[in-house]
């Protein structure tokens, strides 16, 4: 099959909806399908064999901060450019509702269009001021994905209809080996956290309350933080004699993330909230990373109810020690739960949730003919 | 005897003077409040056909729903709140910076009132917050002499701030031509 991926936000810039199409794009091709992917990008920045650049996108403010994205004729122009070359059996757009490239490309083509929302977002007074415009581009998307039951929910909320809940991919075989990082994960019990450091919500402070817990109780436990963000203040709150048991590696690169999974004995995900799917323990799953998590519905998910994972009671900083230490006693139990969190992944592995894409590509394409440009 | 007519004129001409510098502080506040009127008019001005453009079917979708969130934050802000109006001026010279935006939209049905329009309503929002700033100023000058702080002369009226917005048109730094006037590039 011929597909046309539509991603919205900079190709290189970082991010979550960048992410997934690079996944979905390498896993229909290793599927053995044509794909080729639209998307801003700086004119000199080196791209995969299958993505063709749209151009530079602008920084702008929206919806209270500020995007970078790829508006306005000149975009469309290119949009239906490639639209013409592409000659698509599908056209499957990222994020629809964002004012961008997909918008556009729903915008100037017509047939089997397939949408993917990725965010749960509001429903915003611009999308209410811009109705009829935004109306008239999404109607003629003939199948819908949400990669989270709260994305399904405001796709349902904000355009009626319904949805196709697709899981985000991992590629679980780039987690699933790596050496641990120089001297860990020792013998003493090593516990790893991963986030941003700034963001509240990924829970850094329940991580290190309950680090004061287990280090007074165990001498040889050691702590191993990554993420961006400035740990000083976090650690400041630390008394000292545990400081120097706790190593900040800061940002790391994608190679280094992958050796933090595999160099603890227990990694602890103690967000309080605001994931809707949890990539951070998918990966620590593909890792085989033995995982105790918040019990907050998306990582309840995820972990198939606690049998992947061990939950503890969101924001408790001494359940959360209870759990870990347990799992430091009992190598077991360790043994188990990484088993478990292996198999439990293989759902979310990229060829398993291409498959499922392609599914909904199949569904829609009988019957409207090729993605051809809107007259 | 010629002291107390001393003292008596020194009282009265004190008194004719407080009252003088309280009448002109009162002028000053009352010209406050006009220009202040004449700025939230500008900027709803501003915002309100901001969204007509962005709903008039001229340009791409996804310009009109970036513009059209801008221009209904910018619209429904509280009076004194800067930075949706800020975003609102960075929006449109966001959608008029794209090369050629001009020529997408020549001879097509309304484009050149509606453009017309949008320049005329961001030039009034300018000079509105210019004639704005400069009474905030002479007001705020007039109320730090000592006399109208030790006697208290604006009463309970606070004191005015000013209203700090980017609403150039010009991209960052570029001055324009002539005049500091804001135009839409194009």
């Amino acid at each position: 099959m011929k597909v046309g991926l539509v991603c919205p936000y900079t190709w290189d810039v970082p991010g979550g909806v960048q992410e997934h199409i690079r996944g979905l794009a390498e896993a229909l091709l290793d599927l053995g399908h044509q794909v080729s992917v639209i998307s801003p990008a700086d004119d000199d920045t080196p791209l995969p064999d299958y993505v063709v650049p749209a151009g530079r996108a602008v920084p702008v403010p929206y919806n209270g901060s500020v995007a970078r994205l790829a508006f306005g004729f000149l975009s469309a122009s290119r949009v239906r450019r490639w639209l013409k070359d592409g000659g698509f059996d599908v056209l499957h757009v990222h994020e629809p509702a964002a004012p961008s490239l997909s918008l556009l490309a729903c915008w100037v083509a017509d047939g089997p269009i397939v949408a993917t929302v990725h965010t749960a977002i509001p429903r915003s007074r611009a999308m209410h001021a811009a109705e009829g415009i935004l109306q008239s581009a999404l109607e003629k998307i003939s199948g819908r994905i949400a990669v989270s039951e709260a994305a399904r929910t405001t796709l349902v909320e904000h355009f009626g209809g319904d949805a196709v809940l697709i899981p985000n991919g991992v590629p679980v075989r780039k987690f699933e080996k790596a050496d641990p990082l120089p001297g860990w994960p020792g013998s003493g019990g090593a516990l790893g956290f991963l986030g941003r450091i700034d963001e509240p919500r990924k829970g850094l402070t329940v991580m290190l309350s309950a680090f004061e817990i287990l280090g007074e109780q165990r001498p040889g436990a050691r702590l191993l933080i990554a993420g961006p963000g400035d740990a000083e203040e976090a650690l400041a709150r630390l008394p000292a004699s545990l400081r120097p048991r706790v190593t900040v590696l800061g940002q790391v690169s994608e190679e280094d993330k992958i050796r933090v999974y595999h160099s603890v004995d227990v990694f602890c995900a103690p967000n309080t909230g605001g994931e809707s799917f949890g990539y951070v323990l998918a990966e620590a799953m593909s890792a085989g990373a033995p995982i105790v998590a918040s019990d907050l519905d998306a990582f309840r998910r995820v972990l198939r109810g606690g049998r992947a994972g061990e939950l503890f009671a969101t924001g408790s900083p001494a359940e959360l020690a209870a759990a870990a230490g347990r799992l430091l006693d009992h190598p077991e139990l360790r043994a188990d739960l990484s088993a478990a969190a292996s198999a439990a992944v293989r759902d979310y592995d990229w060829p398993v949730v291409a498959r499922d894409v392609v599914r909904v590509y199949e569904a829609v394409v009988p019957g409207v003919g090729r993605v051809a440009v809107a007259p | 005897m010629v002291t107390t007519i001393l003292v008596v004129a020194a009282v009265a001409i004190l008194g004719v003077y407080v009252s003088w510098r309280a009448g002109r502080l009162d002028r000053l506040h009352n010209r406050l409040d006009a220009a202040r009127a004449a700025l939230d008019a500008a900027l709803v001005r501003r915002s309100s056909v901001a969204l007509e453009f962005a709903s008039s079917g001229l340009l791409d979708p996804a310009t009109s729903l970036l513009l059209a969130g801008a221009a209904h934050d910018a619209r429904s802000a509280q009076n004194g709140q800067e930075l949706p109006q800020s975003d609102l001026t960075r929006a449109l010279r966001a959608v008029f910076g794209q090369p050629g935006f001009r020529s997408t939209l020549n001879g097509r049905d309304g484009a050149e009132e509606l453009l017309a329009e949008l320049e005329g309503a961001a030039h009034q929002v300018f000079l509105a917050r210019k004639f704005y700033n400069d009474a905030v100023a002479t007001t705020r000058a007039a109320r730090r002499r000592p006399l109208a702080r030790v006697l208290r002369l604006a009463g309970s009226a606070p004191l005015p701030d000013f209203f700090e917005i980017d609403d150039s048109l010009v991209g960052n730094g570029e001055a324009s031509q002539g005049a500091d006037m804001p135009h839409l590039t194009g």
